[in-house]
């Protein structure tokens, strides 16, 4: 039994909100060295099993006519980047929903936090750098699974595919982060899952061409974020891109994490205050 | 099962716990309605339609049943898992509901009897949207309500006895390690025919195939002495997981 | 260290604090005294610079929280009133990743985290679960990462809240070896003897306000007698109260307290007190006279009824 020494610490006030989220680096590894192995089942086994289910043995039934599969040659070649985009979201809706709730509400973690030099932009960029690196191993690990199944056209593709699965990952997390970061009651999560993401997953052109919808209901498929994410990475990794509707995507999704992270940073300041 | 009043009592605390949030209740009822539309009616759409019973059927027609199926089950087992896990060691809630006349055997069945009636809702808003979409070619229709429950009440009790094993949330990736396969390969988007010999022997011995193909065979009218062999696997698993899972009980909480 | 002019803070239409004027002085040891929702813990908040000012002037170590929020806070230490511990991380890694929010270095963090779990005695307990604490070893080691930085300013929000008298007496132990060694402290209470062991000087708070401060005993003085002479009667009889006894004895002291089994008479010599309720008949079941403590203090300026 001690006292602690009372020397003066380098404890200082960070120089960028950049520099003080990386003062949290610590924190998100020790996160992650401990749930990684949770995440396996989620983010890897589960789209591989859908990948043999429906784009091996169901897609041995569809007759393959690349007029209807928007350029793929197969039905396999066809839901395979859908479920790639698909899988990205999935991943950080289940990371910015109860684990934010957590930080905020039930661990509190976040106001430990407020109380040493870092303050709400610290504290969100860095929650979401670490979601953007949980969906960038996903992707990485997924397109490499993938890979012998032979469906990818371009290798320059597959790489873009790669990036593009991070913007689609921040497009959807940012903003949802804010809607969780402001959110009293963790019920609505519900919601979010069985109405936006399961009907996304299933309708935004990963399983089928929206184009086979009904025309009001197609409008909607293209409005959705993952339309934008799936037909990006669908053009890429086939080799197909038609420019000017990537530069629409792009442009579509990096609006969304702009957008979400202004509203992220005012909700979260709002919250931490009360 | 018998339906007793300390039954009714937990149905009762059930359904004003689930008043609050009456929405959650009834979007529960979506998503198989979406994957039917996703997959029966937009995937559907690209292929040819299957043979069930000698007869050729649209897809959407041969998924639906699929749908309704593996919906019971992925129910049951979630009201046996999750939110059962969730009472059981964080909210305290049977702790509480022991404190009073109630016994292990109470609690087992009535929250049991809950999972049945909201997944016998939610089946029955189902078969509706099937009715509406033509989807249903037979008066043996009427029985696939009860082969739902059936299937609930199967999947149900064995997931109440195994979550009475689990230590903590990481142990649930089990569940979704065991359901999610059957989901998808036990014979709800192909038919068991895609399978070459042994495979198959394995997938026709998995419990949501034998439902699978028993409310397909009650929707399309191609009932034959298979779909008794189905039910007698059903409630043999059934029993088996409620007489386990009593037992289990009462030693977790009785201590 | 700490200054404040006229400090407000609203929420909403609510104000919880209306106007308050402080200053704490390096090295002592300040307490905010109040019954729940007089404003103490807004305040701390504030004072922690991560509650923005309403309205007024605040001054943290010289700096204004509103532009200096994160130098403030690299230079204080805060506790605070629920404990925000990680509860999935071990005893050891709560200490380490939040030291590290400092900016501080990987090595200098361990050495550090090492001092302080010898300090608060969980040494033993370092690779234990939070879970596994109990509720005085949770507090120890939210006070252990409240020092991480080695604070100049330590903010305690009611530290000893909930706990038993044993795990009391060892965060008090700890606190005065640290206001040994020159760190200040405020804190905020509502217990008396906690008040009256830790503080050099305090405030009393009452609906947002303040309504007391000195030294613990200058508030005694001030606001109660020397002494007081506890007359215990026995639960009287509904409707009948004690009245009969009060006025017999009301002319003996600066004023009485009625409580439900006894009469509490403020006067500065009990025993001579004591001495006249005898001559005059009374017979108490049993008597007392003891000091008058921070206690009565409190009860005097924010009154009995219950708050909450």
């Amino acid at each position: 039994m001690s006292s602690p020494s009372t020397s003066t610490s380098t404890s200082s006030a960070p120089t960028s909100t950049l520099r003080g989220a990386l003062r949290l680096v610590d924190y998100w590894a020790t996160v992650y060295r401990r749930t990684w192995r949770g995440s396996i089942v989620s983010s890897f086994i589960t789209p591989l099993l859908y990948v043999l289910a429906m784009g091996v043995l169901l897609g041995g039934f569809v007759e393959a006519d690349p007029a209807t599969l928007e350029g793929a040659t197969s039905y396999l070649a066809f839901v395979v980047p859908g479920l790639v985009a698909a899988t990205s979201m999935t991943t950080v809706v289940g990371e910015v929903t109860y684990p934010v709730m957590a930080m905020v509400k039930w661990n509190k973690t976040y106001f430990s936090m407020t109380a040493t030099p870092l303050g709400v932009r610290e504290i969100a960029l860095a929650h979401l750098g670490f979601v953007a690196f949980r969906v960038a191993v996903t992707a990485a690990v997924f397109l490499a699974v993938t890979a012998p199944f032979g469906v990818y056209e371009s290798a320059p593709g597959v790489l873009g595919a790669f990036a593009v699965q991070v913007l689609l990952g921040m497009a959807f997390a940012v903003p949802l982060y804010a809607f969780a970061a402001g959110l009293r009651d963790e019920t609505a999560f519900s919601l979010v899952f069985r109405l936006g993401m399961i009907p996304m997953f299933l309708f935004s052109g990963a399983f089928f061409p929206v184009a086979n919808l009904d025309a009001p209901l197609e409008a909607l498929a293209r409005a959705t974020p993952l339309w934008h994410g799936v037909d990006l990475t669908r053009m890429l990794v086939l080799g197909v891109p038609d420019w000017s509707m990537v530069a629409v995507h792009v442009a579509y999704l990096l609006v969304l994490v702009v957008l979400g992270w202004w509203w992220a940073v005012r909700r979260l300041t709002r919250r931490m205050q009360q | 099962m018998v339906v007793t009043a300390s039954t009714g009592l937990i149905l009762q605390r059930n359904f004003l716990a689930y008043r609050r949030v009456w929405w959650i209740f009834a979007t529960g009822f979506l998503e198989p309605v979406f994957y039917l539309f996703s997959i029966g009616v937009g995937v559907g759409a690209l292929i040819s339609g299957f043979e069930v019973g000698g007869r050729e059927i649209p897809y959407a027609e041969f998924v639906a049943p699929g749908m309704l199926a593996a919906s019971a089950m992925n129910g049951a087992v979630l009201d046996s898992t999750f939110n059962f896990f969730f009472k059981l060691k964080y909210s305290k809630l049977f702790d509480q509901m022991l404190a009073t006349p109630l016994t292990t055997t109470d609690i087992a069945r009535g929250e049991l009897a809950w999972s049945l009636l909201r997944g016998g809702v939610y089946s029955l808003g189902f078969l509706l949207v099937m009715l509406a979409m033509g989807l249903v070619s037979s008066w043996w229709a009427v029985l696939v309500l009860p082969a739902t429950l059936l299937i609930g009440l199967a999947f149900g009790a064995v997931a109440m006895a195994l979550t009475t094993y689990m230590r903590s949330w990481q142990d649930f990736e089990l569940v979704t390690l065991s359901t999610l396969p059957m989901f998808l390969f036990s014979a709800t988007f192909f038919p068991v025919t895609t399978y070459p010999g042994a495979l198959r022997w394995v997938v026709e011995a998995t419990p949501l195939y034998r439902g699978v193909v028993l409310c397909r065979e009650l929707t399309t009218g191609a009932v034959s002495w298979d779909s008794a062999v189905s039910v007698v696997y059903l409630v043999a698993m059934g029993v088996a997981g409620l007489l386990v899972a009593r037992r289990r009980l009462d030693s977790l909480l009785l201590t | 260290m700490i200054e404040a002019r006229g400090l407000r803070k609203s929420f909403g239409g609510f104000e919880a604090v209306r106007g308050i004027d402080v200053e704490v002085r390096r090295g002592e040891a300040f307490g905010f005294l109040g019954p729940n929702g007089a404003g103490k813990s807004s305040t701390m908040r504030m004072v922690a610079a991560v509650s923005p000012v309403t309205d007024g002037r605040l001054r943290i170590l010289g700096l204004d929280p509103a532009v200096d929020g994160p130098a403030i806070r690299a230079r204080i230490g805060v506790c605070p009133q629920e404990d925000t511990l990680d509860t999935e991380l071990s005893v050891r890694d709560n200490l380490y990743v939040y030291g590290r929010y400092f900016g501080m270095g990987r090595r200098e963090v361990r050495e550090r985290v090492g001092e302080l779990l010898d300090f608060v005695q969980l040494t033993d307990k370092a690779d234990a679960r939070v879970d596994d604490l109990s509720g005085g070893m949770k507090r120890r080691l939210t006070i252990a990462r409240s020092l991480v930085n080695s604070p100049e300013l330590l903010l305690l929000d009611e530290p000893t809240t909930g706990l038993d008298p044993q795990a009391r007496h060892v965060v008090w132990e700890r606190l005065f070896r640290l206001k040994q060694q020159g760190v200040t402290l405020v804190l905020t209470t509502h217990y008396m003897d906690e008040a009256e062991q830790l503080t050099d000087r305090l405030v009393v708070m009452d609906k947002g306000l303040v309504v007391a401060e000195g030294s613990p005993l200058q508030l005694i003085r001030e606001h109660s007698t020397r002494e007081v002479a506890e007359l215990r009667f026995g639960v009287a009889e509904p409707g009948a109260g004690h009245d009969r006894h009060v006025e017999r004895v009301a002319d003996l002291a600066e004023r009485v307290e009625v409580l439900p089994d006894r009469l509490l008479l403020y006067t500065a010599d009990g025993e001579e007190t004591l001495a006249k309720v005898h001559e005059r008949g009374l017979e108490p079941v049993a008597t007392l006279v003891r000091r008058a403590t921070l206690e009565d203090v409190f009860l005097r300026l924010t009154g009995r009824t219950l708050v909450d």
